[in-house]
This record gives structure tokens, sequence and C-alpha cells, in this order.
């Protein structure tokens, strides 16, 4: 069974939007694409509560089919590759489900089966889990308040380019920031498949309170057609990652 | 659809309530909680008068994965590899969302740290010795344990043996381990990938040693491997064991085999040492022994000729 690849938006944020669409809005239309939008919300150390900036962040996710976490910056490489993993499993679950219902008609999806049953189908869901190809563009939110996060969150990137490498499948990562200086996001790391090399990427912070998610979600979209389109002229791309 | 599961609130089971199964209509008596994880939460229940582990999950999905692995354990028990399976079901909660469960085996018994520090240190590593076998044995199944930390390890009573209670993060051999913690994984510590290999228990097995004379734990500051290195030479006394730790943090020791012939080694230099000082502390007698024995004899010859003769 050939699963092509898995296509994933992870944005890591610390607050609410406040400038453009509205990023629910984006991210179900994200999801129509195929693109699974997930979302990690980063509360501050003396946060007791979840503040009310981030309720969006379950908004977000819940429109992109995809899944949510509010956390401490402690915990966050732990939560960055668990978030990554649990949103493929449900990805390829959901495509499952589907063939379940062409299969088995009416209503049928995996978590109606007796356990025995389910337990079948879930062997075929990990294994398609470990050997399909991952694409996930990672979109950081560097407003201001963001700054003394960065370090964790570049740490708990390299963690997850760790822990999809071990898969047998290929996964490909590339990193972007928002707000750009002139555009809505700017690249920081190109398509690759090994982050363990990057350095200091966040070097430069955007300065002022604008965090304009919905605008730098829509063209984080736009980032996977422009690869498949530029890898159409570059076969080579592929390739070396697979050598790596 | 897909969000589902992380619109399901999380369950909480409470003491006196019963479980039970949708498909196979088993009721369980819930006593108390045991523990919670990343993936769900362990109850200790009564069924059929009998104690047994209970874990829940809001994600049927984990559930069902863990169930398959338990399964895969139990094809080939005769041997106890973990707990055994006793169910798997679902139930539908007060609130009306369904949730997975599977039951299992309890397995009573002392934390580690609680059974050293009233047994003593000595214990340690015959329980090692006995624990790296059962370790061999799930790794020539084609399993890693992954998540091997203290929390997962019970020292059972009868017979006293170290076991492993949850297999939440028992991966295939050449997957991606499934669940881990970042003190025990060898990637955090970059020593390592994070793909599921014998090695890779090996080195969790290493910092569960060194997680009992550091309790709280350290960081891995700039130069992680210094760090276990220097913790390491701080904590044990022993060189031979010393050398046996550095091995399998560095990963220079790939199979569980030679952990245990690395054990049963030392311990029978240890043996031969003990009786060599014995030995050399019994001659150091020797001679006065010799001495009193002349002196009680010839005594005994003196009293005997004085008053017979």
């Amino acid at each position: 069974m050939k699963t092509g690849t898995l296509k994933q938006i992870l944005l890591i944020t610390d607050g609410c939007s406040n400038q453009g669409e509205d990023p629910a809005q984006v991210a179900t239309i994200i999801a129509e694409q195929g693109i699974t939008v997930n979302v990690i919300g980063i509360l501050e150390d003396d946060d007791t509560e979840e503040p009310t900036g981030l309720l969006e962040v379950e908004e977000i996710a819940s429109c992109g089919q995809g899944v949510s976490q509010i956390v401490y910056k402690q915990i966050l490489s732990q939560t960055v590759q668990a978030v990554t993993k649990q949103a493929m499993t449900e990805t390829l679950q959901g495509v499952v489900n589907q063939e379940l219902k062409q299969i088995l008609g009416n209503q049928q999806t995996m978590e109606e089966l007796p356990p025995e049953q389910r337990g079948e189908v879930m062997e075929v869901v990990d294994e398609l889990g470990e050997t399909c190809d991952l694409e996930v563009l990672v979109l950081v939110d560097t407003s201001a308040s963001m700054a003394n996060k960065l370090p964790t969150v570049q740490e708990a990137l390299i963690d997850l380019s760790i822990s999809m490498n071990a898969r047998i499948g290929r996964s490909r990562f590339s990193v972007y920031q928002f707000p750009g200086r002139k555009k809505a996001i700017h690249q920081l790391v190109d398509w690759t498949g090994k982050l363990d090399s990057i350095t200091a990427i966040f070097s430069k912070l955007a300065s002022g309170g604008v965090t304009p998610t919905g605008p730098a979600l829509k063209e984080a979209m736009h980032q996977f057609g422009k690869k498949s389109l530029r890898r159409r002229f570059l076969p080579n791309e592929y390739g070396n990652i697979e050598e790596a | 659809m897909n969000t589902e599961t992380s619109k399901k609130p999380n369950v909480n089971l409470i003491k006196g309530q019963t479980i039970k199964g949708k498909w196979h209509h088993h009721s369980y008596y819930v006593i108390r909680k045991l523990g919670s994880g990343a993936i769900g939460t362990v109850y200790l229940c009564v069924h059929h008068n009998q104690q047994v582990a209970l874990k829940v999950s809001k994600q049927s999905t984990s559930i069902s994965s863990e169930v398959n692995v338990l399964k895969g354990l139990k094809k080939v028990q005769g041997h106890h590899l973990g707990p055994s399976l006793i169910d798997v079901d679902d139930f539908i909660a007060p609130n009306g969302h369904v949730y997975a469960f599977y039951v299992m085996e309890y397995i009573s018994g002392d934390s580690l740290p609680d059974f050293i520090r009233r047994n003593g240190q000595d214990r340690l590593f015959t329980l090692l010795m006995g624990f790296v076998k059962d370790l061999d044995m799930l790794h020539r199944q084609g399993y890693v344990f992954g998540d091997l930390k203290l929390d997962n390890l019970i020292v059972s009573r009868n017979p006293v043996r170290l076991r492993w209670v949850d297999v939440g993060g028992t991966t295939l051999i050449g997957r991606s381990i499934k669940e881990y913690t970042e003190f025990y994984d060898r990637a955090y510590w970059q020593m390592g990938t994070r793909r599921a290999e014998p090695s890779y228990d090996l080195f969790a097995l290493a910092m569960v040693v060194l997680r009992i004379y550091y309790p709280n734990g350290f960081t891995k500051g700039s130069n992680p491997k210094k760090i276990l290195q220097q913790k390491i030479n701080l904590a044990i006394s022993s060189p031979s064991i010393k050398q046996l730790l550095l091995k399998m943090i560095s990963g220079e020791i790939t199979e569980a085999n030679q952990v245990k012939d690395f054990l049963v080694h030392y311990f029978t230099r240890e043996k031969r040492k003990r009786r060599g000082a014995t030995k050399r502390n019994d001659e150091h007698y020797y001679p006065l022994l010799e001495i009193l024995s002349i002196l009680t004899i010839s005594g005994g010859c003196y009293l005997y000729m004085t008053l017979f003769m």
C-alpha cells in the first residue's frame, strides 16, 4: 500500500492573532487541501491558568483537522513530537476510516469495531505511520513576547527532527517565522531532511505587537504548492535527502 | 472526524465506580488510581475477587497499539515478560463518550529506590542481573521496551524480581521509539538516535541506575556526554560497575546479554575477592593457634608428670 506524503503545518504561538483574516477560517481552507494544521500554545512560566489569548489555539487546530496542546515551555520538546505523531495517527486513522466506510458501508469507523478487529486495523495504522513520508512546515510566532521562548522552540525543533528521522519513512521540514518584514512570513530554513544543524535561526525578531496569524497560515499553505512545483524541476533534491 | 479524540474530555474514574465492558460485559470495581502517563491512566480494580490493573485512555488508538504489543508478548510467554493481558473492551462513561480500556495482571511490590533503601545497595545488581535476562528475551522477540524508567519498574515480592509494568513505549525493533522520557532518552543526551535498538534500552537502564543515586535527576548542560561521565564517576565506587555503566551509555554494549555476562563476572570476582580476604584473616591466626596448642599439650604433659610420676 502506497501512502504518499502526510502534510502538516505546525503553528507555535503564545497569543492571539490581531491582524488580517480569521486564522480558524484559513485553517479550514488548508485542511480542505489535505494539509493538517496543528497548534501549540506556549504559556508563560507564571501563568496558573490558561489565558484567554490561547483560546484560539484549540479553535484553529479543530478547524485544521489537527491537534492542539497548551504547554509550559519546559516540556515543549516532548509536546512538539507528541503532537506531530498524534496528528499523523489521526490523519491516517481518518484515511482508514474512509476505506472502512467504503468496505463496510454505513457509518462504520475504527472506534466502532470490536476491540479484536480494531487491534488488527491499528496494526495497519501503526505500520503506515512508521513508513509514510512526512512534511512539516513549522510556523513560529516571533512577536516580541516570544523572545525568551525561542531558544526552547529551537531545541524542540531539533528534537522533532530526531524523532521523525528515527522512522522508516522520509521526513522533511521547513521553518518559517511570522510576521516577516515585508511579507506575512519569512523563511528561516528551506525544506530539509534534518534540522539538527540549525543554530540560532531566530536571530531576527519582529518588534511591535502585531500577530497576523491568519495571513501567515495562508502564506504557509502556498509554500507546500511552491515546493512541489520546484521539485518537478529539481528531481535531485529529493534524492539527496534519501541518502541522508 | 479527526478532532473527535481531542474534543473528548479526559476520563476520570472514581473509587467505587463499576466499569462494565461494552463487548465482553465483564465488570470491574474501581479501588484507586495507580498512576497516569502521557497516554492514559491506570487504576487498581477488582474483578471476580482478583486485583487487576485497568488502563483507560481517551485515545483508543493508543490502547489498541499497546494491546497489540501485550498480545505479541503473550504468544511466547511461559516466561513472564511484563504483565499479562486479561481483557480489552470499551465502556460508555456517564458523559456519553466511549473510552477504550484494557485489563492486565496487577503486579504489586515496592518501587526500586524503596527496595534498595530497605535491602541495601548490593541487591541492586542482583536484581539487574535477572532484569537484563528478561530484557534480552524481549529483544529476541523483536521488541525494544522504549520508555524504561524508575516509574515503570516494580520489585515484585514473591519471587523478588525487578519487573516492568507499563508497555506503552514498547516498539518493534527498527521503528521509532513510541514513548520516552527525556532523562532516560539517549537522543536527549545526544548519545544516539531514537530508533528502537537493544542499545536504546541499555542506555535507559544505565540511567535508571544513575537515577537511584540522583533522585532529582540532573540536566544535560552544554556537554551532555561529559556530564554523564562525571555523574557516573561521582556516584559509583566500584571501578568495574563504573566501567559497565560507561559502556552502556556510550553504546559500546549492544546486547542485554553482554550486561548479564558482565554482572555475572563481577559477582564471581567479588566473591572470590571476599573469600580471599577471609582466608588471609584465618592465616593470620594460624601461628597463634599453633603456639597455644603446643602450650596446652606441654602444659598437660607437665601436669601429668608432676602429679602422677
